[in-house]
């Protein structure tokens, strides 16, 4: 094989060559297949480990630019050309505090909490296809409902770390965390519906081979319902209450230090780069791209810079927005995001199904007529919005107009 | 008794028997409550595993899905919000002996009747990908609609009951 | 392949740990969570039964299915239970919820 034409599929081939070498060496093919699996895993588990360093750095310049400053530069001892050793430095700095365990706090529960987060975190990477073929953990026939057990499985270590702090306001930050994490499930899953619906399959690679026009053209409105309840489920700003600074203290990372406080905050950006990985093979068709069938590596390409786009959009929100309140955090994921989801699935169900009945089989064709059909759903929002606003107004109009008092006949009489 | 054959299998079945075996041992004799709850959400993993074991896959994302992120997170929000996690010294059981007779005795009658049977050691058919018949069987008049829809029913009024008992004056 | 039997004595084993636990312990919740373990023991028998005996194990897997809701929507109303009691009388341990008048 060429130079060009081994680097052209990279990792496969790679994989082929080692697993002739292990054959070689005289193992059978189960010790070789099972060595062979193992190295693959702890490489998709390190990626995102060292990848985090990197965006890190990214969302503080992100952040900092958006504030009009500069963020992490070249000032200073360690910090590198544009500050991209400041990462490391702090990675040095976490590593070398002190671990606190608060006295009464269950300690067991207590260490396993933040270990567990990261592992939760780097399970969902044994589905995402990062290339054509091959570049992958395993591709189940259930890859995003496996993708959506684990997220939801991992609230257990929110639970955890809150409870075994035995402290009031890790009680508290743990328990809203874990009703905003379960309340914007739904609506996380319904919206996930419609592009299964259109691809007819669950696994991760059968949904990007299916969008040969990417998802968030066909479905706007599902994608941006999954990407606020993505946001949510992160707890990025509006919905950062997991750890409200000013509110709850560091809600359940308070009594948190050291490198325990360093795996929660690193299963947090393990989590948003993951999200917008999700984001990205969802909607915006994973790894395709120009070239792709004829180089599978630039498929990893392509890839990486949706998801940087995704997740610059993301620590935008960060630096821009504010916090939303737990109510209205709540309501507006009840009263609004959940009914819509509902709303938008059946109408999308109804649509695909006209759609295909009608023969149209063109991927564009059905992208456009799918797109008129969000855009019907927005306009009927839209105006349900309005007239409930309307209705609104003229019962505070009503209530101002009667406490005006202005013909009052006890008044004058009595006066 | 013939022997064992140690294949892949086996000994993972193994390992995953004696995980689910030893957490819900842990989740009956625990004395503190939150442990209790924690002890469940690993048992309940075991299962997942052994589900997945059983070339069940979507069954054990279920399990996952379900019972660990929708179950136990609510027996240990209620834990919380109940903050009775019993004291160390309190006893956790109340006539252990009894119940363990018990327990012992429905054991060994279904370890008996199930030992009379002849079950395959093989399993008949191979293994399909069944989720779209899965998918289908649950929206075929002919199969299992109508329990689907009494389900769906059924949660929604589990719901609504819920919502109205646990509600504060 | 492991024998069948094997799975259905598992399960039968988780079935009797759950039955001394919902017997036994004196915590409302323990019971509930002891009565998920029985749950999910009747589950591993449907799933394996399905496996091992039935052509593409849809009806041993759609029974599953429904336990799974069934089960989801009890431990949702015993819970809701639990707190009103709790709320009401302060009480959550099974010894001492003898009366129905307080």
């Amino acid at each position: 094989m060429t130079f060009w034409a081994f680097i052209a599929d990279f990792f496969v081939n790679v994989g082929a060559w080692l697993n002739d070498l292990l054959l070689g060496w005289g193992l059978t093919p189960f010790w070789a297949t099972l060595i062979l699996r193992v190295l693959g895993g702890l490489i998709l588990a390190t990626i995102p480990l060292l990848a985090t360093l990197f965006f890190i750095w990214y969302a503080r310049k992100i952040v900092a630019r958006i504030q009009d400053r500069i963020g992490p530069n070249n000032s200073g001892v360690f910090n590198g050309p544009y500050g991209l050793l400041q990462s490391f430095a702090d990675a040095i700095k976490i590593l070398t505090k002190e671990l606190i365990i608060p006295e009464g706090a269950d300690v067991v529960i207590f260490v396993l909490a933040p270990v567990l987060m990261v592992a939760m975190s780097l399970a969902v990477w044994a589905v995402l296809p990062f290339g054509p073929s091959g570049m992958q953990g395993v591709d189940l026939n259930i890859g995003i409902f496996y993708i959506l057990a684990i997220s939801s499985a991992s609230l257990f270590t929110m639970l955890m770390g809150g409870w075994s702090s035995r402290n009031k306001y890790a009680d508290v930050g743990a328990f809203r965390a874990a009703s905003l994490l379960i309340s914007y499930e739904i609506p996380q899953m319904l919206s996930l519906l419609a592009p299964v619906m259109l691809a007819g399959t669950l696994s991760m690679q059968g949904l990007i081979q299916a969008q040969s026009v990417p998802f968030f053209i066909a479905l706007p409105i599902p994608a941006l319902i999954f990407f606020l309840a993505i946001t949510a489920e992160i707890g990025r700003l509006p919905f950062e209450l997991a750890e409200a600074d000013a509110e709850i203290v560091a809600g359940y990372q308070t009594e948190y230090s050291g490198m325990m406080f360093g795996a929660f905050y690193l299963g947090e950006f393990i989590n948003n780069f993951t999200v917008a990985l999700i984001f990205v093979m969802l909607f915006w068709s994973g790894w395709r791209g120009p070239g792709v069938e004829a180089v599978p590596i630039l498929g990893i390409f392509w890839l990486m810079l949706k998801t940087m786009i995704v997740v610059t959009v993301l620590f935008a929100f960060w630096a821009a927005m504010p916090r939303m309140r737990i109510d209205h955090i709540l309501n507006f994921n009840w009263k609004f995001l959940t009914p819509l989801a509902l709303v938008t699935v059946v109408v999308i169900a109804i649509a695909d199904r006209l759609i295909r009945d009608a023969g149209i089989t063109s991927a564009w064709g059905q992208a456009g007529l799918l797109f008129l059909t969000n855009v019907l759903i927005a306009l009927g929002t839209y105006g349900l919005l309005y007239l409930a606003g309307k209705r609104q107004q003229r019962r505070l109009a009503a209530r101002r107009f009667a406490t005006l008092n202005l013909t009052s006949p006890e008044g004058e009489n009595a006066g | 008794m013939t022997a064992i054959p140690i294949t892949v299998q086996t000994v993972l079945f193994a390992i995953f028997a004696a995980l689910t075996v030893g957490a819900a041992i842990c989740v009956v004799t625990s004395r503190n409550l939150f442990h209790t709850a924690l002890w469940l959400v690993l048992a309940l993993f075991g299962l997942a595993a052994l589900y997945m074991l059983l070339e069940a896959p979507f069954i054990a994302g279920l399990q996952l899905f379900i019972y660990i992120g929708g179950i136990a997170v609510l027996i240990v929000m209620v834990i919380m919000v109940s903050r009775q996690v019993m004291h160390p010294t309190e006893k956790s059981v109340n006539e252990p002996l009894t119940a363990l007779v018990t327990a012992l005795l429905v054991l060994a009658g279904v370890v008996w009747m199930i030992v009379q049977i002849p079950w395959p050691k093989e399993p008949l058919h191979p293994a399909q990908d069944n989720l779209l018949a899965l998918g289908q069987a649950l929206v075929d008049p002919g199969k299992f609609v109508a329990p689907f829809e009494i389900t769906s029913l059924l949660l929604l009024v589990v719901l609504l009951g819920a919502i109205y008992i646990a509600k504060e004056r | 392949m492991v024998p069948l039997s094997w799975y259905l004595i598992l399960a039968a084993v988780l079935f009797a740990i759950g039955l001394y636990g919902v017997l036994a312990r004196r915590h409302v919740v323990a019971v509930l969570m002891s009565l998920e373990l029985m749950l999910n023991a009747v589950n591993l028998n449907l799933v394996a039964l399905a496996r091992y005996l039935e052509a593409g194990a849809v009806v041993g897997q759609t029974f599953t299915l429904f336990v799974f809701a069934l089960a989801a929507a009890e431990t949702g109303v015993g819970l809701a239970l639990i707190i009103a009691i709790w709320r009401n009388r302060e009480v959550v341990l099974t010894d001492k919820m003898k009366l129905l008048k307080g």
